[in-house]
C-alpha cells in the first residue's frame, strides 16, 4: 500500500497532463471549423470569443473533456435507465454479454488446462493450436458468427457472448497450465509420500497453488471479454450496446456520443479489473497467504 | 480401447487412420448422403488418429512436438469435411474446407488485394510507426523515475481499455483509406510495447551499471551495449503482443468504412451476401498472415536474443 500511495503523487500528474493536452488538442483541432465559419460570416471575432465557440461544438472534430461529462451525466443520471437512449441500458447490454462470455471462457480455460496438465497427449497436440488460435485476428470472424448464429434461430446476447469467450479463454488457459504446474518436484514428491491420489493432489495442492496465477489471468480475460462484447455489437446493425453507440455515432458523425461511449467503455473496463483485483485479494486473504 | 490401441507404435496407427479416413471422405460424397459405414469410418480415423497422438506422445520421437499437433489439426479439418459434407450441412452455415480451398483458389487475386491493403499498408506501417515511437517514448521517459512512476500505472490502465473504439473517430479524422486504419493500429501497439520497453530497460542490474560506469561508458554506451540489449527479451515480448493486436486493429477499424478493397471491408460484405466461403478464405488469409507475422517476430527474437534462458536449448 505505501508503495501505491507513493505513485498517486506522479499518477495525478500525468492524468492532469492528459487532460491539458486533451484541451489543447480540442482547441487546435476545433479553432480551423470556427475560423472558417468566422470569415465566412465576414465577422472577425476574438480569440476568447472562437475558444468558447470551440469549446461547445454540436459536433466537434474532438469534444472537449467537459463536454463528454456533461453528455455521460445527462445520459446515465436524466434519463431513465429503460430508456433507449440511456447510457446505463447500453452498458448492462455490453456487460451482460461480457459476463457471460468471461464466466464460459474462464470455465473453458480452466478445463482446458486441467486436460493438458494430466494428458501428455493433450499437451503435445492442443497447446501449439490454443497459442496458434491467438495469432488469428478472431475479432474479425466476429460478424460472420453472429450473421451465422442469427441464420440458426439464435440471436441475442449468446452470439456475443461466444466472442468474449473465445477471447478470454486463451489467458486463463495459458495462465491456469502454468499455475497447475507451479508447485515444485519436493511438493509432488510429498503428495506422493502420502499416496495421495491424483484428485486429492489436484485438490489439495495444484489448484490452490494455482490462484495468483489463475486471478493474474482473469484481470487480462475480463478486460478481453469487454472488447470482444463491444465489437460483437458492431455488425447486428447498431442495436442496442455500447458497440451499437460507437457504430451509430459514426454514422452520424455525432462525435460527443461515440466519445461518452468510449469513456464508458474504458470506465467499464477499470472497474471490471478492479473488482478481480479485490477478489484476487480476497481469495488470497482467506487462503492465508500475504497478499 | 483407445488406450489398448495406442499401445502399438505410430506407423501402423498413420497408416489405418489414413485409410480410414479415405474410405469415410469417400463415402461423404456419395450422392445419397453418408451411409452408415461411412459414419463408422469417420469414428473410426477419428479413434485412430487419437491413438497415434498418444501413441506419439510415448514413443520420445524427437519431431513429436511439431508431428502431434500436426495430427491434431489434420484430424480436425478431416472431421469439419466429413461431417460437413456426410450430413450435408448447408454451405451457408458452414462450407466444407475443401469449398474453402476451391475458393481460394479461384480468387486469390482479390484476396491479394485486399491483403496488400490491410496487411502490407495499414498493419505494417501502423505497427512500424507505433512500435517505433513507443520505445523513442520510452527511452524518454527512462530518463525521469517522476515520468515512469506516473505513467507506468496509466500505460497499464489503458493497455486494458477497449482501444478498438477509438475505430470511427480515425475514420473520422484520417479518410476512409489506409492511413486511418494505420492511426487505429499505432494506438493499439502504443501502450503494451511503452510498458514492456520501461519494464526491460528497468532489467539491467545495479551492478551491471556500475561496472558500465567504472569502465567511463557514457550514456549511450550503456544504452547500446548493456541496457538496449537486456531490454530486448522485454521488448520482443511486447512485439509479439502488438503483432496479433495490429491485424485486429487494421480489421475492425474496416468495419467502420473502407474504400472496396481490405480483408474486414470484404469479410462484412460476404457476410452480409452469405459467400461463406469467401469469408472464410478471407479469414484463412488473415490466420495466415498472423500466425507468420509472429512466427517471424519470433525468428528475429531467437536470433537477436539467443543468450536468454528462455531461448537455450
Amino acid at each position: 500500500m505505501r508503495r501505491a500511495a507513493g505513485d498517486a503523487g506522479p499518477v495525478l500528474c500525468v492524468l492532469m497532463a492528459i487532460l491539458v493536452l486533451w484541451y489543447a488538442a480540442a482547441a487546435a483541432l476545433n479553432l480551423q471549423w470556427e475560423r472558417d465559419q468566422a470569415e465566412r460570416a465576414g465577422r472577425a471575432p476574438s480569440l476568447t470569443q472562437m475558444l468558447s465557440a470551440a469549446m461547445s461544438q454540436d459536433r466537434p472534430v474532438l469534444p472537449a473533456p467537459h463536454q463528454v461529462a456533461v453528455e455521460i451525466w445527462k445520459t446515465t443520471v436524466d434519463k431513465k435507465i429503460t430508456s433507449k437512449r440511456s447510457l446505463v441500458y447500453h452498458s448492462w447490454v455490453t456487460l451482460s454479454a461480457t459476463l457471460l462470455g468471461f464466466a464460459m471462457g474462464t470455465l473453458l480455460g480452466v478445463l482446458l488446462a486441467v486436460g493438458i496438465v494430466h494428458s501428455r497427449a493433450l499437451d503435445l497436440s492442443l497447446m501449439p493450436w490454443i497459442i496458434a488460435s491467438q495469432t488469428i485476428p478472431i475479432l474479425a470472424i466476429a460478424p460472420m458468427i453472429i450473421v451465422v448464429l442469427n441464420a440458426v434461430g439464435i440471436s441475442g446476447l449468446l452470439p456475443k457472448a461466444l466472442i468474449s469467450t473465445y477471447l478470454s479463454f486463451f489467458p486463463v488457459a495459458v495462465g491456469m497450465v502454468k499455475g497447475l504446474r507451479s508447485p515444485d518436484a519436493m511438493q509432488m514428491d510429498q503428495m506422493r509420500t502420502w499416496s495421495a491420489t491424483t484428485a486429492q493432489t489436484f485438490w489439495k495442492l495444484r489448484l490452490p497453488s494455482s490462484m495468483p496465477y489463475l486471478f493474474a489471468s482473469l484481470k487480462v480475460a475480463v478486460a478481453a471479454s469487454l472488447v470482444g462484447a463491444i465489437v460483437g455489437e458492431l455488425p447486428t446493425g447498431a442495436v442496442a450496446g455500447l458497440g451499437a453507440r460507437l457504430l451509430a455515432g459514426s454514422y452520424y458523425g455525432q462525435t460527443i456520443q461515440i466519445w461518452s461511449a468510449l469513456v464508458t467503455a474504458s470506465i467499464l473496463a477499470a472497474a471490471l479489473v478492479a473488482i478481480v483485483g479485490a477478489m484476487h485479494r480476497r481469495v488470497l486473504r482467506r487462503m492465508g497467504a500475504a497478499a | 480401447m483407445i488406450g489398448r490401441i495406442a499401445q502399438l507404435p505410430p506407423l501402423p496407427l498413420a497408416a489405418a487412420a489414413a485409410a480410414l479416413a479415405w474410405l469415410a471422405l469417400g463415402a461423404a460424397h456419395a450422392p445419397a448422403g453418408m451411409p452408415p459405414w461411412g459414419w463408422a469410418a469417420t469414428l473410426g480415423a477419428w479413434a485412430c488418429a487419437w491413438a497415434l497422438v498418444e501413441s506419439l506422445a510415448r514413443s520420445g520421437w524427437r519431431h513429436a512436438g511439431l508431428a502431434a499437433p500436426a495430427v491434431f489439426g489434420l484430424t480436425v479439418l478431416f472431421l469439419w469435411e466429413a461431417v460437413t459434407r456426410g450430413a450435408g450441412v448447408p454451405a451457408v452455415l458452414l462450407p466444407p474446407p475443401s469449398m474453402i480451398a476451391e475458393r481460394i483458389a479461384d480468387s486469390w487475386h482479390i484476396l491479394w488485394a485486399d491483403f496488400s491493403q490491410t496487411f502490407l499498408k495499414a498493419v505494417l506501417i501502423g505497427y512500424a510507426l507505433g512500435c517505433g515511437a513507443a520505445v523513442a517514448t520510452a527511452l524518454l521517459i527512462d530518463r525521469s523515475e517522476f515520468l515512469q512512476r506516473g505513467l507506468l500505472p496509466v500505460g497499464n490502465m489503458v493497455a486494458a481499455l477497449p482501444i478498438v473504439g477509438v475505430a470511427p473517430i480515425m475514420v473520422m479524422w484520417f479518410g476512409f483509406d489506409w492511413p486511418s486504419k494505420a492511426a487505429v493500429v499505432i494506438i493499439m501497439v502504443f501502450f503494451p510495447m511503452l510498458v514492456n520497453t520501461v519494464e526491460g530497460l528497468k532489467s539491467a542490474e545495479r551492478m551491471q551499471r556500475d561496472l558500465m560506469r567504472t569502465y567511463a561508458a557514457g550514456y549511450w554506451q550503456t544504452m547500446g551495449k548493456l541496457r538496449l540489449p537486456a531490454a530486448a527479451p522485454f521488448m520482443f515480448n511486447g512485439l509479439k503482443i502488438c503483432s496479433t493486436l495490429a491485424l485486429i486493429g487494421a480489421i475492425v477499424a474496416e468495419f467502420f468504412g473502407t474504400p472496396t478493397v481490405g480483408m474486414g471491408f470484404r469479410i462484412s460484405t460476404e457476410v452480409g451476401r452469405m459467400n461463406l466461403d469467401m469469408v472464410w478464405a478471407e479469414i484463412a488469409v488473415a490466420a495466415l498472415a498472423g500466425s507468420a507475422f509472429y512466427g517471424a517476430i519470433a525468428l528475429i527474437e531467437r536470433a537477436v536474443t539467443f543468450w536468454h534462458p528462455s531461448q537455450r536449448r
